[in-house]
């Protein structure tokens, strides 16, 4: 761009013109920020869909908000006014929402991406050949799509308080909480995507028998001790449960008891890091074999 | 800096092995490599080629033996010796949601390079890859060579003094090997120590300086393609097809002619010094050959002669 290219490709220079900094400083770099530096690849290549991505963080929850806060709240603060604890059933489900829109985005995010990492396109043997270590791989990853789970989880905010769905002060906080219940899934389930060798329709299981019962019975469209006592478990091992409690509690004052709130945050915290560990064991034994 | 002693060799190795289970992938194999040589490993696929390029390239565990790529052992400091290279797997693994440009810019970061190095250094990169009208397009719509010029350029974002080299050129046309034969011949000109693996005789004659015939995890042979030639074979081949049908049988009349005779299925290969002396023989004995061809010796035949077996099969 800067010279005219020589006619007939003779006169190219051989290609060391500029210079690059020495590999011992590429490579304490990369022992830094590696992490940081894939996160970096997966968010640019993310950036090349990015408008189907807003256009289906903005219109998953205003569909869902219009049928269920709006449409079905009509049937049900009409006949069941008090159920709920004295909310509207728009405020009732909306941290409901809010916790499943990211467990589903993070459901995705971490199921055929990777795959494609390891199988499809070998998107991630392209880093493991460069200085970068592999526990950096999975960590860059995790980075760059718990950004992208934060910005899904703002805009759901945004919308949800455009409804008036989060009335307390504290509403905000339901974001942060939000994301860790995508990761509290999405972690465990990205343990598992890297240790699929060959996709026989894993993910397709996952979605109908996993992400969907989690979805309906987690105390998302009634509390969850409507439900009888032996389905309740779903929801206690649930991270969606965990999560909406929580949401409730900070969105709308849901009283949940200062002991159970960290049961709460200390059940998701583990579930992500025991899955972020054992993601980054498959990834070393299956990068580096 | 003074340039008369030896310089210590890039790459050393020594007794490296690397086992799966029971199978020994790479059985005990000992090489150095000075630094701006042009170093080969020729052999059949499953020779253990990529395992050895794997280990070199810091990404796979050695069961045993030592290595070390510039004094590193890669175990160790995998980082560091990653940050020498640049590498060029036998399967492209290119972001395809990137596009061409983007690429190099994404790879450049892994080594933690400034975007104000990698967007010049991209352009001159794509200009050495004769890519620059592609550098906005799709990585999905470059053909299988442009491809694998884009892996080359991505592989020399660091300017590496190490360029790893697995099958280079496998998979593509006639048109598309030599010019990237070329790129590959302007790097070695420029100073920088090229490994390569090929299956590919002529292209081990082409590029490297010196290899080591690799079958079944061991080498078989070491040396310039020429010297190897010299010590493995004979100056001249005569190629002989009698039909499938006889090749085998008339090799019995064909005894005493050239210094070794190898039957295969479809042609009988006479060594000799002299091949059009040798087909003056032939003849004189009687037998009509459908086709003949006097050649000279190729890394082919080194091949067949330590292995008994063809190098592409």
């Amino acid at each position: 761009m800067t010279e005219p290219v020589p006619a007939g490709g003779q006169a190219v220079a051989p290609p060391y013109r500029l210079h690059a900094h020495p590999p011992e400083v590429s490579a304490a770099r990369a022992r830094k920020f590696g992490s940081w530096y894939y996160a970096e690849h997966v968010l640019r290549a993310m950036n090349s869909y990015r408008w189907t991505l807003l256009a289906s963080s903005v219109g998953t929850p205003v569909m869902y908000l219009f049928a269920m806060g709006v449409g079905l709240a009509t049937l049900v603060d009409r006949n069941a006014a008090g159920a709920l604890g004295g909310v509207s059933y728009l405020a009732f489900i909306a941290p409901a929402l809010l916790a499943s829109a990211t467990i589903m985005t993070a459901a995705t995010e971490f199921t055929y991406p990777v795959m494609d990492g390891f199988k499809w396109r070998r998107v991630y043997y392209g880093p493991h050949a460069s200085p970068l270590g592999t526990h950096q791989i999975v960590d860059g990853h995790v980075l760059a799509i718990t950004a992208r789970l934060t910005a899904t989880t703002v805009v759901y905010f945004l919308i949800v308080a455009l409804f008036g769905a989060a009335p307390s002060a504290t509403g905000i906080a339901v974001i942060p909480v939000a994301v860790l219940s995508g990761l509290a899934f999405g972690l465990p389930l990205l343990a598992y995507s890297a240790s699929i060798e060959e996709d026989k329709g894993q993910f397709a299981l996952v979605m109908r028998f996993v992400v969907t019962p989690l979805f309906l019975f987690s105390g998302t469209f009634f509390p969850l001790d409507t439900l009888p006592v032996f389905l309740r478990w779903i929801g206690w091992i649930s991270p969606l449960w965990h999560g909406t409690e929580l949401g409730r509690a900070l969105t709308y004052g849901h009283h949940v008891p200062l002991w159970l709130a960290a049961v709460h945050v200390l059940f998701l915290v583990v579930l992500a890091v025991v899955g972020l560990r054992r993601a980054r064991s498959v990834y070393a034994r299956r990068l580096g074999a | 800096m003074p340039t008369t002693p030896p310089a210590p060799p890039v790459i050393s190795a020594h007794r490296l092995s690397k086992h799966y289970g029971d199978f020994r992938a790479v059985d005990g194999i000992s090489f150095d490599v000075p630094a701006g040589e042009s170093f080969g490993l020729l052999g059949p696929n499953g020779a253990g080629k990529s395992t050895t390029m794997r280990m070199i390239g810091g990404v796979s565990q050695r069961t045993s033996g030592q290595l070390t790529i510039m004094g590193l052992d890669p175990q160790e400091h995998g980082p560091e010796v990653r940050a020498h290279l640049g590498v060029v797997p036998q399967q492209d693994n290119l972001d395809e949601e990137l596009r061409v440009r983007d690429n190099l810019l994404v790879y450049g970061r892994y080594f933690g390079l400034p975007m104000s190095y990698l967007r010049p250094k991209a352009d001159e990169l794509l200009e050495f890859a004769q890519l620059t009208d592609k550098a906005g397009a799709k990585v999905d719509a470059l053909s299988g060579g442009m491809k694998r010029r884009l892996t080359i350029a991505r592989s020399l974002i660091n300017e590496p003094r190490i360029l790893l080299l697995d099958e280079p050129t496998t998979g593509l046309d006639p048109q598309a090997r030599h010019i990237l034969w070329d790129r590959l011949f302007r790097l070695k000109e420029s100073g920088v120590t090229l490994i390569l693996t090929t299956h590919y005789m002529d292209e081990a004659e082409q590029l490297c300086d010196r290899l080591v015939v690799v079958d079944k995890g061991r080498i078989m042979a070491e040396g310039a393609p020429a010297q190897l030639i010299r010590e493995h074979s004979t100056r001249e081949v005569l190629e002989l097809r009698f039909g499938s049908e006889r090749n085998t049988t008339v090799a019995g009349e064909l005894q005493g002619i050239g210094e070794r005779l190898e039957p295969l299925p479809d042609r009988v290969l006479i060594y000799a010094r002299d091949g059009e002396a040798a087909l003056e023989q032939v003849v004189s004995r009687g037998l009509r050959p459908l086709t003949s061809l006097v050649r000279r010796s190729s890394l082919e035949d080194v091949f067949l002669r330590l292995t008994g077996r063809s190098l592409v099969d």
